[in-house]
């Protein structure tokens, strides 16, 4: 069995390991006798039901801190989970019962939350934060145990999706006990706010929806060549003449709602900042930066990526990257470093005489990795991590252990993970998982099936695979289409990065995904249709 | 420094020439008008009422706004009147069902882009939504929410007179004898019995056409229709009849062999859809079907139309368009305007650069041509992704059918099309980005 990040929590031991096996077994014919409304997704690692139902009351309902948690109602992040859940399982249908007693049977009347270990409550999340948890559904009270929040909020998410409605209406969940912590530590939601601004509030709801699939990272394509919206404190320029508009930017204040939005749903905020390419608006606001590119002896007015061989270059870089290190808490910076275009390089004499005089001959590899190691070493001065695209890596630039790989490129992208993992570099795959390039037809069955260990390695390779990113990049996305193009699509990424390896059925992920799809709709989510058919409650009746 | 010289224009008056305000337009509408502003005037002249819409359309199109914040509009002569009739979006609520709220919104989009018909293909195999007053168990078995996803006779005078304010034709498709599993429940013996071996296999094919009642169920359900949607045609359907169900029935064995057709199944589908036609016709309706009814050489009358949505089969489309005008009969264009066809990229361009009339034939021929469709089938759409998967796509479409043929080229499109994307969403539309760039105004999900 494989685990990911740091450890086991709370299953050590030979003993709990063959239990949890064992109990997957049974997971399938459990289910199957289960209510044909269960529908979790992801997939939890464990899940044993009974048939036997208990009721909520919206009335009599409510969660609680247990005695022994370390975790109380000082803790915000937790409060906030349980009005956002509350609501989730009971909002839609305002219908009190009033005093009349209708309750039959057994009564779920409490949830109570309980954690074991320093509770992390005022923190950011982190790649090697333990989202573990178990739930114990029984009446009166459940039991949610984890070792920090971030095991609590996955766990209310899939409390939220074991309770449904019956025939009468009645709020109805089965006795259940389920053991969960994910496959890969890192799963994650690429947007892209250059190409096209993605409002605040959209921003939101996306990581609205990433909470309901157990996402966690949010990978934030801030700027790009076509517009710059982050507004720098230290660079203000670049944000105002960079982006498309003066309201088409993002604020201090924006950046900061937008991280603690995301840190309250157990969600890293992992920005990019792209370069040496995809820079062309940095020099709209920020002269002498970009490369001058030449016809001849002649500038040609127009401009390439970064330019290398400045020092006023690196001191820019470095300012700003300091900024972005003190607004951005994560403990990882992506720099992009893909598609660089050396032709405008190779055009200008400066760098011309640059390469000549530091003997990397014709090889633009070399400048690109000159530039690339430099930045990296900036970040590492600060104190914080890397992860770049695989360029960086393919392009032979020289790389600190423990920086990130991300492998984009279709073509052949397990040999590539195998590369990069062989060379010792941590790996997340989002190749298959472009999700801008859209197809007609179910193709999140394609996104379902890939397998992201199934690349030539050892099994310690393979453990360097720190997990995925599905990609929305922004030429034809923006407020308009993203939320129906995300959503469900990306749900198939979420469940393959947080499942166990064998949760596989297509047939299976169908009749839950669609359920799932239904009641991402209910939240207030547009998610498309996976196919035919139809929800209790459409979108916009 | 002078001023630009600029005089207040406080009306824009609107001449009609023949009236017809209370009546639905047709295909033989005149969508013709004239819109002159200049110093002395502001002036929009039409044959019609419809054309009067769209020369309104038009014209609010022309109004700017200055960076000062004034509404403006520039000396403008216009001479407009459409390439094509019939300009049509079919929208598919069987699939998926449309709340009322969806289609309406639709019919607004519809009329800034200067579409005139309305293709409702209200009922398939998936659900039958459309509550019938003849037989209501159609809608009580067949819908998939008999309280929720239905349209009710309300719902459908609603969409009807709606699109009646908007210059559109609302051309309402019962497709048969195919794409019927959805009739079955409520009319027991409708549908044929599909046979394994000797007996019943449980499951259930295309309307039987063996037997009178079908006839009779026929004739009274159109009547319905032929009451309940107003235009001239009803579009019938015809497509995609799997003959293998009819060829396990016995009952239908017997049928073919008493009516001496072989095991040609096309000589049974041409004879269920003959009758059903001659029924349609005797309610004073044309129709419009699929290209397999002509394909398969059933007998119809000449007045009908023949929508043209096959991109290979049997034929190239184009080769199709030629055949059918060859035989004498109205052609509609579809095949290469499946919106719901979605790719990566631009697509809107191929959409755009389509000829409906790229093909070998005489003049009249050519004029047998009376436009086409952009078809937004319902498998994988619903009210979530609907508006931003048709809009601005299906505005290609719509200059296609409405402009001159020589308009064609790609930048000026795209340069009249980026802005008028920006202005959709003034208009509160969702309208998906053509491209990288930004509008002044962003959507904002409310």
């Amino acid at each position: 069995m494989e685990h990911r990040g740091l450890g086991w929590p709370r299953l050590s031991g030979l003993l709990e390991l063959l239990a949890a096996l064992a109990v997957q077994a049974v997971r399938a014919s459990a289910v199957a006798a289960a209510s044909p409304d269960l529908c979790l997704w992801p997939m939890p690692l464990s899940v044993q039901t009974t048939p036997r139902v208990l009721h909520l009351s919206p009335d009599n309902f409510f969660f609680s801190h247990s005695s022994t948690s370390k975790a109380g109602p000082s803790c915000s992040l937790l409060q906030e989970a349980f009005r956002r859940y509350y609501d989730y399982i009971f909002g839609f249908y305002k219908w009190h019962h009033g005093s009349a007693d209708l309750r039959v049977g057994v009564e779920l009347q409490q949830l109570q939350v309980s954690v074991i270990l320093d509770p992390e409550c005022d923190t950011f999340p982190k790649i090697s934060s333990d989202e573990s948890y178990t739930l114990l559904v029984k009446g009166p009270v459940a039991s949610l145990t984890a070792n920090r929040v971030w095991g609590v909020l996955r766990g209310l998410e899939t409390f939220s999706q074991l309770i449904y409605q019956d025939f009468y209406g009645t709020f109805t969940v089965n006795e259940s006990n389920i053991v969960d912590s994910p496959r890969f530590p890192h799963r994650g939601i690429l947007i892209d706010t250059s190409r096209h601004f993605l409002s605040v509030k959209s921003i939101f709801k996306t990581l609205d929806a990433m909470a309901f699939n157990k996402f966690n990272v949010l990978h934030w394509h801030i700027v790009d060549d076509q517009s710059f919206p982050y507004q720098s404190v230290t660079f203000p320029g670049l944000s105002k003449k960079g982006s498309y508009s003066s309201s088409h930017v993002y604020t201090p204040n924006d950046v900061r709602m937008v991280i603690e939005y995301a840190r309250l749903r157990g969600i890293r905020v992992v920005p990019e900042f792209d370069s040496p390419g995809h820079t062309q608006s940095w020099g709209e606001g920020q002269k002498d930066l970009l490369t001058p590119c030449y016809n001849g002896k002649e500038p040609s007015g127009a401009f390439g990526p970064i330019n290398p061989i400045w020092n006023t270059t690196y001191s820019f870089l470095s300012k700003l990257f300091k900024e972005i290190s003190t607004v951005f808490p994560d403990e990882f910076i992506h720099l992009g470093g893909d598609e660089v275009d050396f032709n405008c390089w190779a055009s200008n004499p400066e760098i011309q005489d640059f390469m000549r005089d530091k003997g990397f001959g014709r090889n633009f590899k070399k400048l690109e990795s000159f530039y690339m190691q430099a930045v990296l070493d900036m970040i590492s001065a600060i104190n914080k991590n890397s992860i770049v695209w695989q360029e960086v890596f393919d392009d032979a630039s020289k790389l600190m252990p423990g920086t990130v790989i991300q492998v984009w490129k279709v073509e052949d992208y397990t040999q590539e993970q195998s590369k990069v993992t062989e060379a010792g570099f941590p790996v997340i795959l989002s190749a298959p998982w472009y999700l801008d390039w859209i197809s007609y037809g179910q193709d999140w069955k394609r996104y379902y099936a890939v397998d992201p260990l199934s690349f030539e390695g050892s099994q310690e390779q393979k453990k360097l695979v720190i997990g995925g990113e599905a990609c929305l990049w922004g030429e034809y996305v923006d407020a308009t289409n993203l939320t129906p193009r995300l959503w469900p699509r990306a749900s198939a990424v979420g469940e393959r990065l947080w499942s166990h390896k064998d949760v596989r059925s297509l047939e299976d992920a169908y009749r839950r995904l669609t359920i799932h799809r239904c009641r991402m709709l209910r939240r207030g989510i547009a998610a498309e249709p996976v196919f035919t058919g139809y929800c209790d409650h459409e979108d916009r009746m | 420094m002078g001023k630009q010289h600029t005089s207040e224009k406080n009306s824009l008056v609107i001449l009609v020439v023949t009236p017809g305000c209370d009546q639905f337009p047709s295909l033989e509408s005149v969508e013709n008008y004239t819109l002159t502003v200049n110093d002395e005037q502001c002036f929009l002249l039409s044959e019609t009422v419809w054309g009067a819409l769209r020369g309104l359309e038009t014209f609010s199109q022309l109004v700017q706004r200055s960076p000062e914040g004034t509404f403006y509009i520039n000396k403008t002569e216009i001479e407009d009147f459409p390439r094509f009739p019939h300009r049509g979006l079919l929208l598919d609520t069987s699939r998926h069902y449309l709340p009322l709220a969806s289609i309406l919104d639709t019919l607004d989009v519809m009329a800034y882009n200067k579409f005139n018909v309305f293709h409702w293909h209200l009922v398939d195999d998936s659900s039958f939504p459309y509550e019938s007053f003849t037989f209501p168990d159609l809608t009580k078995k067949g819908s998939y929410n008999p309280a929720t996803h239905i349209y009710t006779a309300q719902d459908v005078k609603e969409v009807i007179e709606y699109a009646r304010l908007r210059g559109i034709r609302v051309l309402a498709e019962f497709d048969t004898p195919g794409h019927t599993l959805s009739w079955g429940p409520g009319v027991p013996g409708l549908l044929t019995p599909c046979y394994s071996g000797s007996h019943p296999s449980g499951t259930f094919g295309p309307v039987n056409p063996a037997l009178n009642n079908t006839y009779e169920f026929m004739s009274t359900f159109f009547l319905e229709i032929s009451s309940v949607f107003p235009d001239f045609y009803l579009h019938l359907g015809g497509d995609e009849v799997d003959f293998t169900c009819w060829k396990s029935n016995p009952d239908i064995q017997a049928f073919m062999k008493k009516k001496g057709f072989g095991e040609d199944f096309k000589k049974l589908e041409s004879f269920y859809i003959q009758t059903l036609l001659d029924i349609v016709s005797a309610y004073g309706k044309g129709y419009v079907v699929w290209q397999e009814v002509f394909d398969n050489k059933v007998k119809v009358q000449p007045d009908t139309v023949i929508q043209v949505w096959r991109e290979e089969m049997p034929v190239r489309y184009m080769k199709e368009m030629e055949l059918v005008t060859s035989a004498g009969f109205r052609a509609l264009l579809s095949a290469p305007w499946y919106l719901n066809h979605i790719t990566y990229g631009p697509d809107w361009k191929k959409i755009y650069m389509v000829e409906p009339l790229a093909f070998e034939g005489s003049p009249e021929q050519k004029a047998l041509v009376i436009g086409g469709e952009a078809c937004m089938w319902g498998e994988y759409v619903d009210s979530t992704n609907l508006v931003p998967r048709l809009w601005p796509r299906a505005g290609a479409v719509a200059e296609r059918l409405w402009s001159n043929k020589t308009v064609t080229d790609l930048d000026f499109a795209y340069k009249r099309l980026a802005p008028f994307r920006c202005e959709l969403l003034r208009r509160g539309v969702q309208a998906q980005p053509l491209s990288v760039g930004y509008c002044d105004v962003e959507f904002e999900q409310t």
